[in-house]
């Protein structure tokens, strides 16, 4: 993590003319270290390929710089970037078997070819393709064409591997297995990769390092706990998680010694003033109204706690995912044993002060996180 | 076809008899006339049942044409070299212009880009009769008038925006970051287009050439104004068969014969590239 592999200072991109085109990525500013993982993540749209290819010189990059491993390369052909890239679209060349399209990169290298063949041996075996060597991309199925695309990415030797939903085509226990194997390939060998998913499971899994996009605009850049412990705003509380954060709009009032947050539907949560440490308690008590957010599993059903309605239970065989009705929207939570709850039954919940997240209601960001400010 | 009853393939079978036959009866016919004298050719009625003779076509080859008021000196095998020599060369030159401006115009979107393109697909709408007076006079001008050059030239207009239109289909139809890969993988984008899109688009490439052959082959009106007896093709040189004393049909038959020969020959072969450049789907990733 010493020297940066890629630094992104400034970067728009506009399809169209600058400044009036559509805006796919808004002054983006990152840094990845050397043996990074980090990963994109995002929804469709969120301009986290539009970045990938700017990296890569397959887009021009509108306004600002990119350096890879300490040189500019966001005016230079893709070839002189010395950069690798897995397709989304897998992009292997049909007139060839997928052993040559493997090692045709590294053909390009003048590398000996007994070399070739071991390193196309160790990499097959890696990704489990060792089967299909011999044949053509045509005849095999997408998800060997993916990982015989991602084997092509990963045989090389780039200062910087771009991997462009890298597995969305594989099944899940095959999945599963080649997270931890990809990981552990790319470490070893001190790769900088950076991967573009919309799967939170696949960036969790593999990256460092999560940087989350939306509209264009770099939400947060952070690692996958801090993410989901300290979201810095609205967007990225209710998107990194599953099942996603709980928000209601809340009105800040104080009554009887209690902080009391109004929910609609004349419902409130009340809370001593003890409960909140104390710029906590200040910066709620600035404000008359905020957006509050509780993860799933952080709700409790109590007695005392406040009303609300079951409107779905389902049991998902290592816990059970409870929607009701609360405060005019609905509220989903967690429970690690099956609970028998007719739908209509009454609960009451209750939220512990320090699993709330608290946003300001105009503008979406973080004012604090249970007992500490954001 | 498990599931066909017998009047069903009986009732195909006769739809695709009567095809055929609609079809394939002038060509046939005209077959059968190259090996008749006019006599037998227009006796009425007409008869299947005739004495073959290959005397129409020694009158072709041997340039010697008889006929009731003398002997006529034709240039058929000229024309027909003539045919030949214009049309691949014709061909050629589109395609070596054609094939990378439509990579051009399937890859790059630049200021105009568009425009261009529709104006080349433009010189397919206009009516040849329409440029040919003004093409006349410059043509002499220049000296172009009555040369190959001239001629190749004027062919551009018939091949280039087919070649250009056809092309561009097959490029687009490449997925772009197939070449992405490549020339990350750190080939040059000219590598790129030699290795990876021309071997992709070549069925495509092989069915708009062979379309633009038949196309230029077939071309009749300007050949006619712009070229004199020596550098016409056949389309033009047949005409040299209707005489004073008639038209010779036995000839005119063996002409067309002789001159769809090639064009038929080629077809029959670049089949397989026209199925193959349909089936170019195979390719999407």
């Amino acid at each position: 993590m010493s020297a940066s592999a890629l630094t992104i200072s400034g970067v728009d991109k506009f399809y169209g003319p600058i400044d009036r085109g559509v805006h796919a990525v808004q002054n983006l500013t990152m840094e990845i270290g050397k043996g990074e993982i980090v990963a994109l993540l995002g929804s469709s749209g969120c301009g986290k390929t539009s970045t990938l290819r700017m990296i890569a010189g397959f887009e021009e990059v509108s306004r600002g710089a990119i350096s890879v491993a300490g040189r500019q390369v966001h005016r230079l052909a893709p070839v002189k970037r010395n950069v690798a890239m897995a397709f989304e679209g897998y992009s292997l060349y049909p007139p060839l078997t997928v052993r040559e399209n493997m090692a045709f990169a590294l053909k390009a290298a003048r590398l000996p070819k007994s070399e070739v063949d071991a390193k196309v041996a160790s990499i097959a075996k890696l990704l489990e393709i060792e089967d299909i060597l011999e044949r053509y991309p045509s005849s095999i199925s997408g998800g060997q064409q993916q990982r015989a695309s991602l084997g092509r990415a990963l045989i090389r030797e780039a200062d910087l591997h771009l991997l462009d939903e890298p597995m969305g085509q594989l099944e899940p226990q095959l999945r599963a297995v080649l997270r931890g194997r990809i990981k552990h390939f790319i470490k070893e060998r001190g790769l900088t990769a950076i991967l573009v998913t919309h799967d939170q499971t696949e960036a969790n899994a593999l990256a460092d390092r999560i940087a989350v996009m939306e509209g264009g605009v770099l939400q947060q850049f952070d690692t996958s706990d801090r993410i989901k412990q300290r979201p810095a705003n609205l967007f990225t509380g209710t998107f990194v998680g599953e099942p996603p954060m709980n928000v209601f709009e809340a009105y800040v009032g104080t009554a009887a010694g209690k902080i009391n947050l109004r929910l609609p539907d004349g419902l409130s949560l009340d809370y001593d003033r003890e409960a909140f440490s104390g710029p906590v308690r200040d910066a709620l008590l600035n404000r008359e109204r905020v957006v509050i957010g509780v993860r799933p599993y952080a709700v409790r059903r109590s007695k005392d706690g406040v009303p609300a309605t079951v409107s779905a239970n389902q049991w998902l065989g290592d816990q059970t995912h409870i929607a009701a009705d609360f405060a005019g929207g609905s509220l989903v939570l967690v429970e690690h044993d099956r609970t028998r709850l007719e739908l209509g039954a009454p609960i009451n919940v209750s939220i512990d002060p320090k699993n709330l997240h608290v946003f300001d209601q105009a503008s979406g960001k973080a004012i604090s996180h249970g007992m500490e400010l954001a | 076809m498990e599931h066909t009853s017998l009047l069903e393939r009986i009732l195909r079978g006769a739809a695709l008899t009567l095809v055929v036959i609609f079809f394939m009866f002038p060509i046939v016919w005209i077959f059968m006339m190259s090996f008749q004298t006019n006599e037998t050719i227009l006796r009425i009625p007409p008869q299947l049942v005739f004495e073959p003779t290959l005397a129409n076509y020694t009158a072709l080859i041997t340039g010697k044409l008889t006929t009731a008021s003398g002997t006529l000196d034709i240039a058929f095998m000229r024309n027909l070299w003539n045919s030949v020599f214009l049309s691949t060369t014709s061909v050629a030159v589109a395609l070596l212009l054609g094939v990378p401006a439509a990579y051009a115009f399937a890859r790059h979107k630049f200021r105009g880009s568009e425009d261009i393109a529709f104006t080349l697909l433009s010189f397919r709408f206009a009516p040849a009769l329409l440029v040919l007076l003004p093409l006349t006079l410059y043509f002499q001008k220049l000296g172009l008038a009555n040369t190959y050059i001239g001629l190749i030239w004027v062919y551009q207009l018939i091949c280039l925006p087919l070649i250009l239109w056809i092309v561009r289909g097959y490029f687009e139809d490449i997925p772009a970051d197939i070449e992405y890969a490549y020339r990350i993988a750190g080939h040059s984008w000219f590598a790129t287009f030699r290795k990876i899109a021309l071997p992709l688009a070549g069925p495509g490439i092989a069915a708009a050439g062979l379309l633009a052959f038949i196309f230029a082959w077939n071309n009749f009106v300007f050949a006619l104004v712009l070229a004199s007896a020596d550098k016409q093709p056949v389309t033009v040189g047949a005409l040299a068969f209707i005489t004073s004393s008639g038209i010779q049909y036995g000839q005119i038959s063996a002409a067309i014969v002789l001159s769809i020969t090639p064009t038929l020959a080629l077809a029959l072969y670049a089949q397989r590239y026209l199925v193959e450049g349909l089936s170019l789907g195979a390719v999407k990733g």
